[in-house]
């Protein structure tokens, strides 16, 4: 699957007009996500972005994740054709984990510590399909083999706590594809890992939204790895999109933000001392 | 030149687990030595069991000429200090960063603080603004510095650096790391670095040791180490993940 930028043009999936999240604290109302405005179709668009840039809260504000007390509003945010805002619960609980679903940055914290690795799976899956058990069984055992767990049956009864980081985001994976959801959001989904294992779990998360033509959003605060993953990639910046452009094109990036983050970073071979930071310019915040 | 750090046979076991198998290392004077490798490799308990936090079932450890103990003395920790990796959960709560960098000041009983905590806070480019903040107001960047201030403070010759970015943000880690190697060239001290990324190391180190399952894999300079003349297939595989994802078509 060659990255098609044109697609999004026909028939996005989910288009995002002005999304706004507002957070009421003690000293005011915070806006954590202010006027992000994208449209993916069946591709992978990468969201970058430095802590509290709002890359998260857009993720979470498209899945129906954002706190109760913070107020969502966008001029459009629809999945398929779905107004998500005005969706009842009911329709945005049914959409949650089948059609949409969401990696999670940390395995540890992300499953359940309490139940097996096989039973979440299957929870995932008989939530929303009317499937018997042994089926179920044997279809989280088909994913988990997708996700390439060597030993799928062992693993199936393990609790959360007794496998690697890597093993849990496998499982993660599994749960969250066994669906056959059409939008994926992965929230940092190989940040807590080794850079070793990184790869594999990118490798089969790049195989797998490849055949079953996923569209994918990657966010992630690593500018390098998502330009060599997505199509696409959206810059934020203080809850704003700063740059969108794409993956090939990095190189000619023509916000200070965007070349200030790919400068920044250490590479092995060029040596820079002292590294280059970034000059941050109140205008790019306004 | 003489070693500032030299490990021999360093073994580590916790209950029956042996997580670190043997391992010899030598640092010279002045130099910034780097440790890389996955998690559990055993490159963190290393630091550990120099700074006497990890239970060392044998071997032999020297700083500047001085064969450790079981214990540390307190020359020791005036000698050697360490910077660990999370600096949300390395700097105390409900402590103000000036509570925080008197300790060390008191446990050593060294006069003058107040001139001592300025001049390290200046040092690390806070200022004396920050001087009397709690951790909690302080952005991830900042906290940092106040943990390498507190290192600072009681004027070591060796710092242990427990990936002291990788908490942070990509631009924050730029000003880290050159604040690092600007307080190195200052004060000619020696690093003792660990880090999973290899280009963070080859940035700040002039030599490394790659590690696995708690044991060197192999010894490099940095040059050896960006011209790929490595001999494992452990470091390939570490330098081939630290090139980003490829797609396999």
């Amino acid at each position: 699957m060659s990255g098609n930028p044109d697609k999004q043009t026909k028939g996005a999936l989910l288009e995002v007009d002005d999304l706004r999240v507002t957070f009421p604290t003690r000293t005011g109302l915070v806006q954590a996500v202010r006027g992000v405005s994208f449209s993916l179709g069946r591709e992978r668009l990468g969201i970058v972005g430095e802590s509290g840039s709002g890359k998260s809260q857009t993720g979470r504000a498209i899945m129906g994740l954002t706190s109760p007390q913070a107020q969502v509003s966008a001029k459009k945010l629809s999945f398929d054709g779905i107004d998500l805002l005005s969706a009842p619960p009911r329709e945005r609980r049914a959409l949650r984990g089948n059609r949409i679903a969401m990696i999670l940055q940390d395995p540890k914290y992300s499953l359940d510590p309490v139940m097996t690795i096989g039973r979440q799976i299957v929870e995932t899956l008989r939530t929303h399909e009317k499937v018997s058990k042994a089926e179920a069984r044997e279809r989280a055992l088909e994913m988990l083999r997708a996700v390439q767990i060597r030993d799928p049956a062992r693993v199936f009864d393990l609790h959360p706590h007794e496998v690697s980081g890597g093993m849990g985001q496998r499982a993660m994976i599994a749960m969250m594809l066994i669906a056959g959801p059409e939008l994926m959001i992965a929230d940092e989904p190989t940040s807590a890992l080794d850079v070793t294992v990184q790869l594999d779990v990118l490798n089969i998360l790049d195989k797998l939204v490849a055949e079953r033509g996923m569209g994918l959003i990657f966010i992630s605060h690593d500018l390098r790895l998502v330009s060599s993953f997505c199509d696409r990639v959206v810059v934020m910046y203080a809850g704003k999109v700063v740059e969108q452009l794409k993956a090939s094109e990095l190189r000619d990036a023509r916000h200070p933000y965007t070349r200030g983050l790919l400068n920044c970073m250490p590479r092995i071979g060029f040596e820079r001392h002292p590294l280059p930071v970034l000059d941050r310019k109140p205008e790019w915040a306004a | 030149m003489t070693a500032a750090l030299s490990i021999e046979r360093l073994e580590v076991v916790f209950d029956r687990f042996r997580a670190l198998k043997g391992v010899d290392l030598e640092v010279r004077e002045g130099e910034s030595y780097g440790l890389v490798g996955e998690s559990g490799s055993g490159k963190s308990t290393l630091l550990k069991a120099i700074t006497g936090l990890a239970p060392v079932a044998g071997g032999a450890i020297t700083v500047n000429g001085k064969t450790l103990g079981k214990t540390r003395d307190k020359a020791f920790y005036r000698d050697v200090q360490m910077v660990f990796q999370d600096p949300y959960g390395s700097l105390h709560p409900r402590q103000t960063v000036d509570r925080l960098l008197q300790e060390p000041l008191a446990i050593h009983g060294i006069a003058h603080g107040e001139k001592r905590i300025e001049r390290a806070l200046d040092e690390v480019g806070l200022g004396n603004g920050f001087r009397f903040r709690y951790a909690h107001q302080l952005s991830g960047g900042q906290r940092q510095r106040v943990a390498i201030a507190r290192a600072l403070i009681l004027e070591p010759s060796i710092l242990l650096l427990d990936e002291p970015t990788s908490a942070l943000d990509a631009s924050v880690q730029a000003e880290v790391l050159n604040l690092l190697e600007e307080v190195r060239r200052r004060r000619k001290l020696t690093f003792l670095m660990v880090s999973h990324d290899l280009a963070i190391i080859t940035h700040m180190c002039e030599r490394l040791m790659v590690m696995q399952n708690g044991e060197a894999v192999e010894t490099l300079t940095a040059s050896q180490l960006i011209g790929h003349r490595v001999s494992e297939d452990y470091t390939r595989n570490l330098l081939r993940a630290s090139e980003g994802f490829v797609r396999t078509a």
